[in-house]
């Protein structure tokens, strides 16, 4: 009986004139698309420049903080007022302001003023603004120092310069991050999503009651729901995992297998949960709409985008109800750290949980009878 | 034999009573004519006897078993056409009737021949290859027909099979009803053209819910008096006070 069904299931799924291109297209997009502009390192900052100094000092200063690529001068003032305007009109994100007498205070007194503003609107961009600004300043006082006090003392100026050693992501590359979990997200919406709608079109169509009026078995019928979406979803990650090896140039660390043997349990899970959405809604329009509510919330508390562990305390709590948190764990511990089946057995039974739980709810809610 | 067995049968949306409390029975091999108003409650009547629906109250027993506990043994025994086309549309002819004949479970050999025969009954053999959505509605409603005895059922029931269809078609599907009874399939019919009424063995007339009326449509002319079951139809239905407001 399974069998018929599930070439049903194909045969539709085939000549469908949207849903495998779907399929192919969506997860190159996203793969291609997002990691190059979901992407959290901040560029062009517009900055402000107050030089009451105007010495070969501070015009240095300048052109290091311009060298470094992330600012960019797009004003220069006289006064602090002027500059506050243009943070207000929106033309500049940070002052820097150099007080007069900076040469010959650092000279004379080591010790100089600056001082910087930031508009924190934005306030991701003033935070990294400012921190980006401070460490040219730092670097430019260590050549400084250097400078004056000369090669005769060099020895005797204790100086300390931290040189970090990023592991499994050494260069701090956005997208190595970022590819497995937008993976994730792509599986998510195309595993979730799809069986919702497929059953609650059926009802909408009215096919559902041909159905349920033959004596197929529940369960029978829900797995001919399950199992096409199975198959798509491993077509969608080894998709994925193409477009992360010859785009990004990510391997994987670990095992491929382990990586699909998660993955068979996740899009259990979700696919289960879109089951249970498409047993309560009844029109295509709010199956979507429940969906829309779900997986949002699902990626926002998977730590998709923000770590986790930044999260105030009770959305901690209520991220572990994210099944898209423990995959993207997997999926960023496999390809970054190489980790093993064995230390992912807490996510393992996670998944393992939400797949069976879901399931059973999808398969007892759905009513052969009202 | 009785293969239907109604016994106050009622079912109730809130406060609504879509059934009110109705009783019959139907013998192997009879068609049996369920007619009524829009909204008389025959839809209604006929899903809680498929097992598709369960009854508020009261009991029914279909082909020998309990519509409510054991609805899935219901179902291996009837068929269905529900008044909306409720096919596969992306489909074509032939894997819709695979489709149902496997879910029943007939042998994969069986299938192949069954879907030749139905066909060649139909008169559409060349149209075994055609989707289904690019068929005229005429023959969407006599292929649904045929889905729904391809397994051989002991009931078929047949929600307004011929709504919407011309005269000609509408003759043809009857055709199809008379050879189906001649199988020994029992034919449980509802519809509202009185001249379809005619050809059924017996009728019951729902009127709000109840059944009103219940004989051969012979019996029923002499008892109401009535050239035709069609004044028969008007005498009962202008009683209704549902659907009027």
């Amino acid at each position: 009986m399974l069998g018929y069904l599930l070439e049903k299931e194909f045969k539709q799924f085939r000549r469908n004139p949207f849903l495998p291109r779907l399929v192919i297209i969506f997860p190159m997009m996203v793969l291609l698309v997002f990691p190059l502009v979901a992407n959290f390192e901040v560029k062009n900052i517009d900055l402000s420049v107050i030089d009451h100094d105007k010495s070969s000092y501070s015009r240095n200063l300048i052109q290091k903080v311009i060298a470094s690529g992330y600012f960019n001068i797009t004003d220069v003032s006289e006064t602090y007022s002027d500059a506050i305007e243009k943070i207000e009109s929106d033309r500049s994100d940070v002052i820097l302001e150099i007080p007069s007498n900076f040469e010959r205070d650092l000279v004379r007194a080591s010790r100089g003023d600056l001082m910087i503003s930031a508009n924190a609107v934005n306030g991701n961009k003033g935070g990294l603004g400012t921190a980006y600004l401070m460490n040219i300043i730092s670097d430019f006082n260590g050549n400084i120092r250097a400078e004056l006090t000369g090669n005769a003392n060099k020895l005797q100026v204790p100086f300390l310069e931290i040189i970090p050693l990023y592991r499994y992501n050494p260069s701090l590359l956005y997208e190595v991050y970022m590819v497995p979990a937008l993976m994730v997200m792509v599986m998510a919406m195309i595993c979730g999503f799809l069986p919702a709608l497929n059953i609650v079109s059926e009802k909408e169509n009215g096919t559902i009651e041909q159905m349920n009026v033959t004596p197929v078995q529940k369960f029978t019928f829900i797995l001919a729901k399950l199992i096409p979406y199975w198959v798509i979803g491993y077509l969608v990650l080894t998709i994925c995992i193409g477009v992360a090896y010859f785009v990004w140039d990510i391997i994987p660390a670990g095992f491929l297998g382990t990586l699909y043997l998660f993955v068979t349990i996740f899009i259990l899970a979700i696919s289960g949960f879109g089951l249970v959405i498409s047993n309560y809604a009844i029109t295509v329009q709010q199956a979507m709409f429940m969906m829309f509510f779900f997986v949002l919330t699902f990626i926002f508390m998977s730590g998709l985008y923000t770590p986790i562990e930044n999260m105030p305390d009770w959305a901690q709590i209520l991220s572990n109800f994210s099944p898209l948190k423990y995959i993207i764990q997997v999926l960023r511990m496999v390809f970054l750290k190489g980790s093993g089946f064995k230390d992912l057995l807490p996510q393992f039974f996670s998944l393992l949980g939400f797949a069976l739980f879901f399931n059973s709810w999808a398969i007892y809610s759905y009513k052969k009878s009202s | 034999m009785k293969v239907i067995e109604a016994e106050n049968l009622t079912k109730k949306f809130g406060q609504f009573v879509a059934v009110d409390n109705i009783s019959f029975q139907v013998e192997k091999g009879e068609i049996f004519g369920f007619l009524g108003a829009n909204g008389a409650g025959k839809t209604t009547a006929m899903r809680m006897l498929c097992g598709l629906s369960k009854p508020t109250s009261g009991q029914g027993k279909v082909a020998g078993f309990d519509i409510e506990q054991q609805p899935e043994k219901v179902k291996a025994n009837i068929g269905y056409m529900s008044q909306k086309f409720a096919l596969y549309e992306d489909l074509r002819v032939w894997e819709n009737l695979r489709l149902y004949g496997g879910i029943y479970g007939i042998p994969s050999r069986e299938i192949n021949e069954k879907i030749h025969a139905a066909l060649a009954q139909l008169g559409i053999e060349n149209e075994k290859d055609t989707m289904v959505k690019s068929l005229p509605l005429g023959w969407k409603q006599k292929l649904a027909f045929s889905t729904a005895i391809f397994h051989d059922p002991k009931i078929v029931f047949l929600d307004e099979p011929t709504g919407g269809v011309d005269p000609l078609a509408r003759r043809q599907f009857w055709e199809l009803i008379y050879e189906a009874a001649d199988r020994g399939i029992t034919v449980f019919v509802t519809t509202h053209y009185m001249d379809e009424a005619e050809y059924c063995n017996r009728v019951s007339v729902m009127v709000d819910g109840k059944i009103e009326a219940l004989d051969s449509p012979k019996n029923l002319k002499k008892q109401f008096d009535a050239k035709n079951m069609d004044q028969i139809f008007h005498q009962l239905a202008r009683k209704a006070t549902r659907g009027n407001n």
